[in-house]
């Protein structure tokens, strides 16, 4: 069988979440630094579909393939997938109002260095 | 030096995430909740689709927040875009090399009306297969943004976009009253008859609270999407 299913899973999801904590802080692009935002999102997100999978599980969809009798043996968690969708929604609100940051603040200063923006630094 | 202590967070996270994936074991059996959920939606409710079930009826207050973070959103993005008015750039003095390709404005003309019918297939067949509201109207929002890059002329008409989707949500919290008054509480679906189950019209309210939710979502990505063109 080799590795189960949730681990490849957890672990793509982890190592997309590193990837965009390493384009956070090395990038000095704002551009990048929303791009390794939303990855770190996305890994999350996989994170979290894979905790709700049940060995064996299949689409929680009560069809020919999958009566009612069985869904309860054979189809995986249905309570994570309905968060994800959530969290997905709200994931890409944050990186619209980011983007629309971004643009104001390149109108600003005309470039979109975080070096350029030092008043609100400590 | 600064790469030195971000390599080092980055492997200390690496760390913490490999002891979390280590001792992990997968789950062999469903919670109490779930089961619940699994048995419930497809009996009282009838809809096969169990997550579409659950995120418009038992966490259908939950949903209709979410509409309005969205439309928080469009709303705040208009006022971020839109203040400096009149620094906009003349878009007909830009130069032809900048417009779209021959090969975006003719794969839009196909594509475009297949993707619009795709969202809407999508929205619909929520209660019955993979979909639903938010899954449909960002299909819909991809094929205005598709619109928008083949033809940068066009103008998205905000009035009628917005009358929309404020009808929209205006018509989903009344189905939401009406819910209470003549079903056990808020949103619940059962004020429809519940009909077949795996029947186009069945499930009781869940199709029609979808496709509104369709129809506000894809309204408002798709005003999010053009505000950010100007």
């Amino acid at each position: 069988m080799g590795l189960p299913v949730s681990h490849i899973l957890l672990a793509t999801g982890f190592l997309l979440v590193l990837i965009g904590l390493w384009g956070l802080l090395t990038h000095r692009n704002i551009l990048r630094i929303i791009i390794g935002f939303s990855l770190i999102d996305t890994g999350l997100h996989i994170v979290m579909v894979a905790s709700g999978y049940v060995t064996g599980g299949t689409a929680p969809i009560a069809d020919k393939a999958l009566p009612i009798g069985e869904a309860t043996l054979r189809a995986v968690d249905p309570v994570p997938s309905a968060l994800v969708v959530t969290a997905i929604v709200i994931g890409f609100s944050v990186t619209a109002v980011m983007l629309a940051f971004a643009i104001r603040l390149y109108d600003a200063k005309k470039t979109l260095s975080i070096d350029a923006f030092t008043e609100s630094k400590w | 030096m600064k790469r030195t202590f971000d390599l080092l967070a980055l492997m200390l996270f690496g760390f913490i995430f490999a002891t979390v994936i280590a001792g992990y074991v997968e789950r062999d059996s469903l919670s109490a909740l779930a089961q619940y959920y699994l048995e419930a939606v497809p009996r009282d409710l009838g809809a096969q689709n169990v997550v579409t079930g659950i995120l418009i009826t038992y966490r259908g207050f939950d949903t209709l927040g979410e509409v309005a973070v969205l439309f928080m959103v469009a709303a705040s993005v208009g006022i971020l875009l839109a203040s400096g008015a009149g620094e906009r750039p003349d878009e007909v003095g830009r130069d032809a090399a900048a417009g779209p390709s021959e090969l975006v404005i003719s794969g839009a003309e196909v594509i475009l009306p297949m993707i619009f019918l795709f969202g809407a297939y999508v929205i619909l067949n929520g209660h019955l297969s993979a979909g639903g509201g938010f899954q449909g109207g960002a299909v819909v929002a991809s094929g205005v943004m598709l619109l928008l890059i083949a033809r940068p002329s066009t103008l998205v008409n905000h009035g009628f976009l917005s009358v929309t989707e404020s009808l929209a949500g205006v018509v989903y919290v009344t189905l939401g009253i009406l819910g209470i008054v003549f079903a056990g509480g808020f949103l619940d679906s059962h004020i429809m008859p519940r009909g077949e189950l795996g029947a186009f019209i069945s499930a009781g309210a869940i199709p029609v609270i979808s496709a509104l939710l369709g129809i506000k979502v894809g309204a408002e990505l798709s005003v999010v999407i053009d505000r950010f063109r100007s």
